[in-house]
C-alpha cells in the first residue's frame, strides 16, 4: 500500500499485438489491446483500470478476467503480477434484487 | 526523481488532475501533481454519484457551475479524448409532501435569482418527462440545462491528457507538511521526499485540513459517509438526473444502461467504521426502499455491487477556492461537500488562470478560505 510510483516512468511504446482484439473481460466486452492501451494512457494499477475501462465492473464483478487482467498489466508494466494489488471487491458477492435487498429490515422475531 | 516545478498540485482527484491538465493546456507544463494513495482519482472524484447540476447548490457557488456547464462540459469528451459520458437532459429534483414543495421552491426561487433557468412543476408535467416515477411524486424542481456525466471517465481522462502533455503524476506520496521560506510557499515534504514549487494548490479533500494546519491555515471541514450502488444494465428508461427534496437518494441510467444510485441511512455519524471508508449494512437496502418508491419498475433490478466515499463537509456548505493571503503562492480547493464532481472543470480551468495570471473570470470572493466566522 501507498507505494512512490512515477507515472512518468518509462514503459517503452505500445506495440500492437496480433490477439490484441481477444475479448478479456467478457461480460463488459473488453479487449486485450484495450486493456494494454489504458496502461499506456497511464493506467498503472488495477483499480485505475477498473474504472477506466469497466473491466470487472459487469455481472461477475471479475471472478472470471481479474486475474488475466493482472497478468497483461503486470506485462505491459514490466513488474511481477504479485506486485498489483487487486481492485476492491464489492458487497454483494451476488446481485440480488431490490425488492429482496430491501428486506434487511423485517423484524420477524417480534411477530410472536 | 525531479522534485522541483514551478506548481506543485497536492491531490490527484478530479480538481487536482483538472488544474494540471488546464495549466499545461495554457502553456504552464512544469507541473507534480502528488497523489497520497495508491491510485489516481480514488476519492470522491471516483465515488459520487455522476451529477451535473446546477439546481440545488448555493447561489456562492452556482456562477462557477453554471460556467462549467456552459463553456466546458459540451466539448469536454472530445477534448478528453475519452467518453465523459455527458448526457444534458435535465434534472428533476423531486418532492412528494408540501414540505418538500416548499424547500424546492425555496431552492428555485434563489436560483432563478443568480439566472439559472429552473422552474417548480407538478405530478403530471414530472410525468410527462419521466413516465416511471410513481403517483406519489407531487411536485418537482425543473432544471433542462442540468444532467449527468461518467466521474471515472471523466477523472482518468484529465489525468491522462495531462499526463500526456508532460505534468508529472506520483502516486502515493503522502504530503505530511507545507513550508514556508523568506516568506513564500516553498516546499512540500511527504513521507518519502521533499518537493520544491513556486506555486503550491492544496486539493487533497478532507486530507486538506492537516495538510493546510501546518502553515497555520484551517479551514473546518469534517468527514461525511455517502454510500452509492449500481444495478445490472437495464432497458433504456431515461436520461434525466434526479434528486429529491429530502435526498432520500439521487443518481441516473448510465450509458452502460446500469442504474447508479446514492444515498445514506441517517446513521452515518455513528457508524462504526474502525476509521476506513465503508459501507453499513444497513445503508443499500434503505437506499433502495427509497428508490422504490419513487420507481416500483426498478424492484426486480438487481444490485451488482455497493460502495461509500467520504465527503469533505465545509461548515457551511461550499467549498473553499482560491489564494491565500498571508502566504504567497499558495492556494486551495478543498471541501466540495458531495458535489464537486459537475463543478471540477470550472474549478480547473479559473484556477490554473488564478495560479499562471492571478486572475478569474468567475469571482470567487464568496468562496474565499477565511469566509467562516462564528455565529455571534
Amino acid at each position: 500500500m501507498n507505494t512512490v510510483n512515477d507515472r512518468t516512468r518509462d514503459i517503452g511504446p505500445f506495440i500492437p499485438q496480433e490477439d490484441d482484439d481477444m475479448l478479456i473481460c467478457r461480460c463488459e466486452e473488453i479487449t486485450k489491446g484495450e486493456i494494454r492501451q489504458a496502461v499506456h494512457d497511464g493506467m498503472w494499477t488495477l483499480t485505475e483500470i477498473r474504472r477506466y475501462l469497466r473491466t470487472g465492473m459487469g455481472l461477475c464483478q471479475g471472478q472470471t478476467c481479474s486475474k488475466l487482467v493482472k497478468s497483461i498489466v503486470a506485462r505491459e508494466l514490466g513488474v511481477s503480477p504479485a506486485e498489483l494489488e487487486p481492485a476492491t471487491s464489492r458487497v454483494p458477492m451476488r446481485p440480488i434484487e431490490m425488492r429482496v435487498f430491501a428486506n434487511e429490515t423485517k423484524e420477524e422475531a417480534y411477530e410472536d | 526523481m525531479k522534485t522541483r516545478a514551478e506548481v506543485i498540485i497536492i491531490g490527484g482527484g478530479i480538481i487536482g488532475c483538472a488544474v494540471a491538465y488546464y495549466l499545461a493546456k495554457q502553456g504552464q507544463k512544469d507541473v507534480i501533481v502528488l497523489e497520497g494513495s495508491d491510485h489516481i482519482g480514488n476519492g470522491g472524484s471516483s465515488r459520487n454519484g455522476g451529477g451535473v447540476r446546477q439546481s440545488g447548490r448555493d447561489v456562492r457557488e452556482l456562477p462557477l457551475v453554471m460556467y462549467g456547464i456552459k463553456h466546458l462540459w459540451p466539448t469536454l469528451s472530445e477534448e478528453l479524448e475519452v467518453d465523459c459520458e455527458y448526457h444534458q437532459d435535465g434534472n428533476l429534483r423531486l418532492g412528494k409532501t408540501e414540505k418538500h414543495r416548499e424547500i424546492l421552491t425555496r431552492l428555485a426561487d434563489n436560483a432563478r435569482g443568480v439566472g439559472l433557468d429552473v422552474r417548480m412543476i407538478d405530478g403530471d408535467e414530472v410525468r410527462q418527462i419521466n413516465p416511471y416515477l410513481s403517483d406519489e411524486v407531487i411536485c418537482a424542481s425543473w432544471c433542462p440545462t442540468d444532467g449527468h456525466a461518467n466521474p471515472l471517465t471523466t477523472t482518468l481522462g484529465y489525468y491522462k491528457m495531462a499526463r500526456r502533455m508532460g505534468v508529472r503524476f506520483i502516486s502515493g506520496e503522502e504530503v505530511t507538511q507545507l513550508r514556508v521560506m523568506r516568506g513564500k510557499i516553498r516546499q512540500v515534504i511527504t513521507k518519502n521526499n521533499v518537493y520544491e514549487g513556486d506555486s503550491v494548490l492544496v486539493a487533497a479533500g478532507l486530507d486538506s485540513r492537516e495538510i493546510l494546519t501546518s502553515v497555520g491555515i484551517d479551514i473546518p471541514m469534517t468527514n461525511s459517509l455517502l454510500e452509492c450502488l449500481v444495478t445490472e444494465a437495464q432497458p433504456h428508461m431515461f436520461d434525466q438526473m434526479l434528486g429529491t427534496a429530502e435526498a432520500d437518494f439521487y443518481g441516473h441510467q448510465t450509458k452502460h444502461g446500469s442504474f447508479v444510485f446514492g444515498g445514506s441511512s441517517g446513521l452515518e455519524r455513528y457508524n462504526k467504521d474502525n476509521g476506513m471508508v465503508s459501507n453499513s449494512s444497513k445503508t443499500a437496502p434503505c437506499i433502495c426502499r427509497g428508490i422504490m418508491k419513487y420507481f416500483p419498475d426498478l424492484a426486480g433490478a438487481k444490485i451488482v455491487r455497493t460502495w461509500a466515499g467520504w465527503m469533505d463537509a465545509s461548515a457551511d456548505g461550499v467549498p473553499a477556492l482560491g489564494k491565500v493571503d498571508e502566504i504567497p503562492g499558495l492556494y486551495v480547493a478543498c471541501a466540495f461537500n458531495g458535489h464537486g464532481f459537475g463543478i471540477a472543470p470550472a474549478v480547473g480551468e479559473q484556477l490554473a488562470k488564478l495560479i499562471l495570471t492571478g486572475k478569474t473570470d468567475i469571482s470567487l470572493y464568496d468562496l474565499r478560505y477565511d469566509r467562516y466566522k462564528a455565529k455571534i
